[in-house]
């Protein structure tokens, strides 16, 4: 025990030692760490906030542009189409005064997903939908699928297509951490 | 009745042309099983509750024996994107990319430019920290109330998959309860990010959204 400590100490010696040569040696401009090189233009290839957004609702021609268009260009680019994709989901939605459960008709609810950012709360609790909080972030433990099946194909009080509107999987396959860095180890 | 049974049938079959997989893992045809392919994107209050955490997943469905050769890509920047006056387009990013076994992050800050190319501010300052290996405890660091973290884990999103195709190549009209999580068992390569609240924003909310970017 007493010979390991003095080990440590040693090595934090040395350490503090180098350290100052390091820094040393950084002064003088020669050598050192370097910072990599991270020049160059980074140019976007994925992009997603809300979860499978263009999974659902982009249709096979439109996956890559949906990918590679702004968020601030997507409701012009995309809302139509969303429409069109969520009528033919459920067709009850064709009839502009059948809403989801949220009130929005296929129009209002696509609008709104068609801008495919995340808000999340900077005020209180944060999920994509917890029974009483609805889209103010995003959990690991939110089962999104089931609150997007519920949303459209649940119809104004969630119970049409009583066999679509859930997966029926509502948790992880592995607990997730209360701290940092939350996620669970891997398999 | 048999009518409603029609409609979810078409509704059903209208389904199949669309849907890949959930969330976004292998979205669309030039991403699928690369490098930049975003999973999914998780913003959440902290266990400090003046904190909000980012979580980005890339290259999802790793099986144990895949996740062993798994490596974040140095041609890469992995860029969260936070909007905090409302107009979804962003006033500051958080890039995280890789070197030589380290994840660095730079920001957040004001990007150079918005939208689709980004340069790389490493002149702002960054933080580092080790790429947690494979079968390590994670590797966690924090620096100026920041925490970062960078490596496989255990990928949170779940999914009956399955029998979501089953219903969509019309062989099942509904979901089994209970249902299967067709990504239990597998893993993902995450970027996790910790910080103030007060950095990203002082509104009651911000928007966010992850992006990929690939070194031209």
């Amino acid at each position: 025990m007493k010979f390991n400590t003095i080990k440590l100490m040693t090595i934090a010696v040395v350490v503090a030692f180098s350290a100052y040569n390091c820094s040393s040696d950084d002064d003088n401009g020669t050598t050192g760490p370097v910072l990599p090189n991270f020049t160059g233009t980074y140019t976007q290839e994925d992009q997603i906030a809300r979860p499978a957004i263009n999974t659902v609702f982009a249709s096979m021609a439109d996956k890559n542009t949906f990918n590679v268009t702004v968020p601030s260009n997507q409701g012009v680019a995309f809302q139509t189409k969303f429409q069109t994709k969520l009528e033919a989901l459920n067709p009850a939605h064709t009839d502009p005064t059948y809403t989801n459960a949220l009130g929005f008709n296929a129009a209002q609810f696509t609008g709104v997903l068609a801008t495919d950012v995340l808000t999340v709360s900077l005020t209180g609790t944060t999920t994509f939908f917890d029974g009483t909080n609805v889209l103010t972030g995003r959990a690991l433990a939110d089962d999104v699928i089931s609150t997007e099946l519920l949303l459209i194909f649940g119809g104004p009080t969630g119970t049409d297509n009583p066999g679509l509107t859930s997966d029926n999987v509502t948790a992880n396959d592995k607990a997730f951490l209360t701290s940092f860095p939350y996620l669970a180890s891997p398999w | 009745m048999k009518k409603s049974k029609i409609l979810i049938g078409a509704a059903v079959l209208t389904i199949a042309g669309f849907f890949t997989i959930a969330a976004d893992h292998i979205d669309a045809p030039a991403v699928i099983g690369g490098t930049s392919d975003i999973t999914d994107l998780y913003a959440f209050q902290g266990q400090n509750t003046n904190n909000i955490v980012f979580v980005a997943n890339v290259q999802g469905l790793l099986s144990p024996a895949s996740t062993t050769g798994a490596a974040f890509d140095e041609n890469i920047l992995i860029e969260f994107n936070i909007d905090n006056d409302g107009d979804a387009i962003e006033d500051l990013v958080i890039q995280a990319t890789p070197r030589d076994g380290k994840m660095y992050f730079f920001g957040p800050f004001a990007p150079a430019q918005t939208g689709l190319n980004s340069t790389i501010l490493s002149s702002n300052g960054f933080n580092t920290v080790d790429i947690t290996p494979y079968g390590t405890n994670a590797i966690i660091e924090t620096n100026n109330d920041m925490s970062f973290f960078a490596g496989p884990r255990d990928d949170p999103f779940f999914f009956d998959f399955t029998r979501y195709t089953e219903i969509i190549s019309g062989t099942a009209t509904s979901f089994n309860n209970p249902g299967n999580d067709t990504f239990e068992g597998t893993n993902a390569l995450s970027v996790v990010v910790e910080l103030p609240k007060a950095m990203v924003g002082s509104g009651d909310t911000v928007n966010v959204w992850v992006e990929s970017k690939r070194k031209q």
